[in-house]
């Protein structure tokens, strides 16, 4: 077998001034630019003057003391969903690294487990476990009980709410902080053991924070995924946003005008999130170029 | 100040440490060269029980490191107190390994303030000093990541100083380094072992051992092989593998 022989250009010196560089034209440019703004100008045209949209409605029930409730009780459940799933979720990255093979694997069921289960699903049945158990009690297994509640009394509908998106949640996130932690060089984890530094701190001060680094931007997707994935819990009747706005245009036929007050909530939560991420990334990527 | 008698060490079926007996007076300087695989890191994280030895025992100033002995018996410690008889042993990495979210002044702090539970202040005034003494008084307040390799090497020599350990281990503290940085280091290195540092330094600067040590091992394949004064063991190598390796890095 022979190499093909690699021919190189002869070399030429031109002599003379240095030249002007000429930027390569991009000629579908500004035609593409005009289709856009022609398309926008359509939409917003569209949005503006059919009827339909009635944007009077829409003023009237933005603010609407209804509506404000159900925006804080979409935050109040996303904040609870976030905290105690990335609590949890940590936990389970944890277990998952461990060396203990019961720990790991119990980590790695309960993500299989949380992944595979649709999220409405799994509310429904938090909700209705009252039906499957009355009667929760807490003991030794097959053996005498400590203490006994009814489940209706443990497991109301937000309770339901909160459990399940925190449970669903927990699954993502443990996947999410374990991607983080590999990612930390294994060395910093050592020079932090070299100095004698306790464990738990060796893990918030030295390990955590690196590991934020990519922990975060996954983190912001999923807080932005579940400000609009707690609408799902109206199959639970909680006034959340997406419920809300449900219960008034039945009463009052304005579907589409509820729905873009729904849909201004949406943006302004995300809109925020956004921007409080930026800040967030960039407190952690400090001591970084 | 350091001993080490019969130590073993296996990564699975990898015998990496084959009875290693090696002792390191007070403000004694041990250079150990060998070739890459030979047990050399492994040998340095065994003194530290950040890898713990499967036969034989450690001892630093007396105390047994990662053990308590109770008849013919070693019981392993608790983690706190094999962290606090860590923090009397400094060990400066290949890497680095600075913190990179700390600056240079937390990164020197952390160690005696939590480790140690040193007053902040305290801990403040020596980093100050130790900065002053390995020649970078002006970076406390610098994140590792805006400093040259050599800095951040004489920084993570400061970090190690400031646990005010009673023995210092270098594993290839320069082998990460552009040729033009190695010297500040080995300066720095030089200076603390004049000024009575007890060290065991793991590397290639052949140099560095004729000049400072006091003695120089040469491991090969998990055994000390050699070990004696430089000159002995450098210029006048009693084992064939040693002066092939000799060759090779001169
Ligand atoms: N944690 C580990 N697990 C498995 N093998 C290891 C581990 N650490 C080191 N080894 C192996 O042990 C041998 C000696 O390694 P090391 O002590 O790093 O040698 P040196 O520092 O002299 O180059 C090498 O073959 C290396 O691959
Ligand atoms: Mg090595």
């Amino acid at each position: 077998m022979t190499l093909p022989r690699i021919e190189s250009a002869p070399a030429r010196h031109d002599e003379g001034p240095a030249p002007k560089v000429v930027p390569a034209r991009h000629l579908l440019r500004w035609p593409a630019a005009l289709g856009v703004l022609i398309l926008l100008a359509m939409a917003a045209n569209a949005l503006v003057t059919n009827p339909a949209w009635e944007w009077d409605v829409v003023g009237a029930y933005l603010f609407a003391p209804s509506v404000v409730r159900s925006v804080l009780l979409t935050l109040e459940l996303t904040a609870l969903g976030i905290v105690l799933g990335f609590a949890l979720g940590t936990v389970l990255a944890l277990m998952r690294l461990s060396p203990n093979p019961l720990l790991s694997s119990a980590a790695f069921g309960y993500v299989w487990l949380f992944r595979s289960l649709p999220l409405i699903l799994q509310l429904l049945f938090w909700y209705n476990l009252a039906l499957l158990y009355p009667r929760l009690s807490f003991g030794i297994p097959f053996g005498p009980g400590f203490f006994d509640i009814g489940t209706m009394d443990l497991v109301s509908p937000l309770a339901a709410a909160t459990l399940g998106l925190a449970l669903h949640q927990a699954a993502y996130a443990a996947e999410i902080v374990r991607g983080g932690l590999l990612s930390v060089d294994p060395g910093q984890r050592e020079a932090a053991a070299a100095l004698g530094i306790p464990r738990a701190r060796r893990f918030f001060r030295i390990i955590l924070p690196q590991a934020m680094r990519s922990i975060v931007p996954n983190a912001g997707n999923e807080i932005i995924g579940l400000v609009k994935g707690t609408s799902v819990v109206y199959i639970m009747a909680l006034p959340e946003l997406f419920y809300q706005v449900q219960v008034i245009y039945n009463r009052n036929g304005r579907v589409m005008a509820l729905l873009l007050v729904a849909a201004i909530w949406y943006l302004i939560l995300t809109t925020v999130l956004s921007i409080a991420q930026h800040y967030v990334e960039r407190h952690y990527g400090r001591g970084r170029a | 100040m350091v001993e080490l008698r019969g130590v073993h060490k296996s990564f699975g079926s990898l015998h990496v440490l084959r009875g290693v007996d090696l002792d390191v007076g007070r403000g004694e300087v041990l250079v150990v060269l060998g070739p890459s695989g030979s047990g050399k890191s492994t040998l340095l994280r065994t003194i530290n029980h950040l890898e713990k030895v499967d036969r034989g025992t450690v001892r630093v100033d007396g105390e047994l490191l990662g053990y308590r002995r109770s008849g013919d018996r070693l019981y392993e410690l608790r983690e706190r107190e094999i962290l606090r008889r860590r923090t009397q042993i400094g060990f400066v990495f290949q890497n680095f390994n600075l913190f990179p979210h700390l600056t240079v002044r937390q990164n020197i702090t952390e160690a005696p303030v939590h480790a140690q539970r040193r007053p902040r202040a305290e801990a403040d005034a020596l980093a100050v000093r130790l900065l002053e003494r390995v020649g970078l008084a002006d970076k406390a307040d610098a994140y590792p990541g805006t400093l040259s390799g050599g800095q951040r090497q004489r920084v993570a020599i400061a970090r190690a100083l400031a646990l005010e350990p009673k023995v210092l281990l270098f594993d290839e503290p320069t082998s990460a380094l552009d040729p033009e940085l190695v010297g500040e280091v080995l300066s720095v290195m030089k200076d603390l072992a004049g000024g009575g540092t007890t060290m065991i330094v793991v590397t290639h600067e052949i140099g560095f051992a004729r000049e400072v040590a006091d003695t120089v091992a040469f491991m090969d394949a998990g055994r000390v092989l050699e070990l004696g004064p430089p000159a002995q063991v450098l210029d006048d190598p009693a084992h064939e593998r040693t002066r092939a390796f000799l060759t090779k890095v001169l």
